[in-house]
């Protein structure tokens, strides 16, 4: 059974009104918006399940929304989402998915564009209690939560990258909690997800893109 | 000293033993469990605490209407209620009332609480507490011990029973709520760690079967009202207790009761918005434009 932290009761701090519909929304879409370079032009949010047919007297939408924009659960600004990123020039989409129901009942995907015509699509669930995780990168399924410190590592399913990129970890003493290779099929596109205890050094970002292989790092502090 | 205690027995055998407060062994509990320190978890608590009294005083003079549109206003009209003298509570419960309500206010309008233990239950231990630091003038380490306590309470009812209203109805969400507030109450008025399970336990059974109706699928009506009946019963409760009334049913044996209560529910009367008060006509007919 996982620690329940005393903060874990009385917590999360967040906006309002639900931690599953709200703060877990906010948590889904601030973590996809970590996955691609800013400034982003125009997203597309997908609704199903429960946040489909509830989503706007929870301030679902505003919550993805503002989490876009890389505000936490806890960030006052939520409520003013829409005004913030019409100044913003961003373009956004809620599109309530009702017909497909074998689904978890909080999920969200988020298609990304940004202005340099980068696209990326990102599927959350969220989990209730204002936890969430990100089951979907592109099309592949993944998994993590964003509550350790992370590295999402975009490369070609090819030998060798994974042996690169632990030992950029080992040699900047990073302890790994955990890892896990993800793939869409052999020799295409693959994640390899890192999750660690401490603060991960910046640095590791261009020490692993030194391999040809590895085409994007990113990192998600906790 | 087992500081990893998985039910109130073994908790109150490590406050015996240590001869200290529920709130010292959560302390304890969080710096070793949790690997971390004293000082963290003092900055974290009192951030929470000033969370909760942002959001319990703010809605006094500006009312704000929430995102459903069913609630607010509330706080208000009971703070000048009970300023005018009218109040037929009493100061402490009339101001707990007020506190729980406004905090629900705060959440349905996107305002920023803490969730005790859920966003649709963060009224009640706010209230409570508020309450009695107001009438009683009680600094604010009190009141940050009291949050320690009913973390434990709380911990207990997510480790082995459940706190959501889809699980276990609205008694898991505003009854834990208010069994963690009464529990606390008791710490803070000078009660004993026994006399502090036995208000939890008392509220438990008073609030046992409590369904989850919320109209519109909404945190907001009733769940605001209950929130304010989650303080009421939460005062009792410790005032039983701190009178030195026991109870016959240990809190392990309510918070287990619960949860079986709680499974036995059907669907419709755990936040689903099918059944209950969420169905009656005039419901249906408020939220035909929300959702």
């Amino acid at each position: 059974m996982p620690f329940i932290s005393v903060f874990d009761v009385l917590g999360p701090n967040m906006i309002g009104p639900s931690s599953s519909h709200t703060a877990g929304a906010a948590v889904i879409a601030y973590l996809a918006q970590k996955m691609i370079a800013p400034p982003l032009k125009k997203v597309d949010f997908t609704l199903y399940g429960s946040f489909a047919s509830t989503y706007r007297g929870h301030g679902t939408d505003r919550a993805l929304l503002g989490g876009i924009m890389g505000f936490s659960t806890y960030d006052t600004r939520i409520r003013d989402s829409f005004a913030i990123a019409q100044s913003k020039g961003i373009e956004y989409h809620f599109i309530p998915n009702e017909t497909e129901t074998d689904i978890h009942p909080n999920t969200v995907d988020i298609r990304m564009e940004n202005a340099a015509g980068q696209v990326m699509v990102i599927r959350g669930e969220s989990l209730g209690g204002g936890k969430a995780h990100i089951t979907r990168i592109n099309g592949v399924e993944v998994d993590f939560s964003g509550e350790y410190s992370t590295v999402i590592v975009t490369q070609q399913d090819v030998p060798g990258v994974v042996a690169h990129i632990t030992k950029v970890l080992s040699d900047r003493q990073v302890n790994i909690a955990f890892m896990r290779l993800f793939r869409e099929s052999r020799g295409n596109t693959a994640y390899t997800i890192v999750e660690s205890d401490g603060k991960l050094p910046q640095e590791i970002i261009a020490e692993m893109k030194a391999n040809p292989n590895i085409r994007d790092v990113v990192i998600i502090q906790s | 000293m087992n500081l990893d205690f998985k039910s109130a027995a073994e908790l109150l055998a490590s406050c015996d033993e240590g001869s200290c407060p529920i709130s010292e062994i959560m302390r304890r509990r969080e710096c070793e469990l949790g690997e971390t320190d004293r000082n963290t978890i003092e900055e974290k608590m009192a951030l929470a605490l000033k969370i909760m009294r942002d959001s319990a005083l703010a809605p006094l003079n500006a009312p704000v209407k929430s995102m459903g549109g069913l609630i607010g206003g509330q706080a208000e009209k009971l703070t000048r209620h009970r300023q005018s003298g009218q109040a037929i509570c009493g100061d402490v419960l009339s101001r707990a009332m007020t506190y729980a309500m406004a905090v629900l206010e705060v959440n349905a309008s996107m305002g920023l609480i803490v969730a005790a233990p859920t966003a649709g239950s963060a009224g009640v231990v706010p209230g409570v507490l508020l309450a009695l630091q107001e009438t009683h003038q009680l600094p604010d380490e009190n009141i940050i011990d009291a949050l320690f306590n009913a973390g434990a309470v709380g911990f207990l009812a997510m480790r082995n029973a459940t706190v959501a209203g889809a699980v276990g109805g609205c008694q898991a969400e505003v009854g834990v709520a208010a069994a963690m507030a009464a529990s606390a109450a008791v710490e803070l008025m000078g009660g004993t760690p026994h006399q502090c399970l036995d208000a939890a336990s008392t509220v438990l059974t008073n609030m046992l079967g409590l369904v989850c109706d919320p109209v519109g699928g909404l945190v907001e009506y009733p769940c605001q009202n209950r929130n304010a009946a989650g303080a009421a019963n939460a005062l009792l409760a410790a005032e039983l207790a701190l009178a030195g009334v026991r109870q016959l049913i240990p809190f392990d044996e309510m918070l287990e009761t619960m949860f079986t209560v709680g499974k036995r529910l059907p669907s419709e009367l755990r936040e689903t918005a099918l059944g209950g008060c969420a169905i009656t006509p005039s419901a249906c007919a408020a939220c035909g434009g929300c959702g």
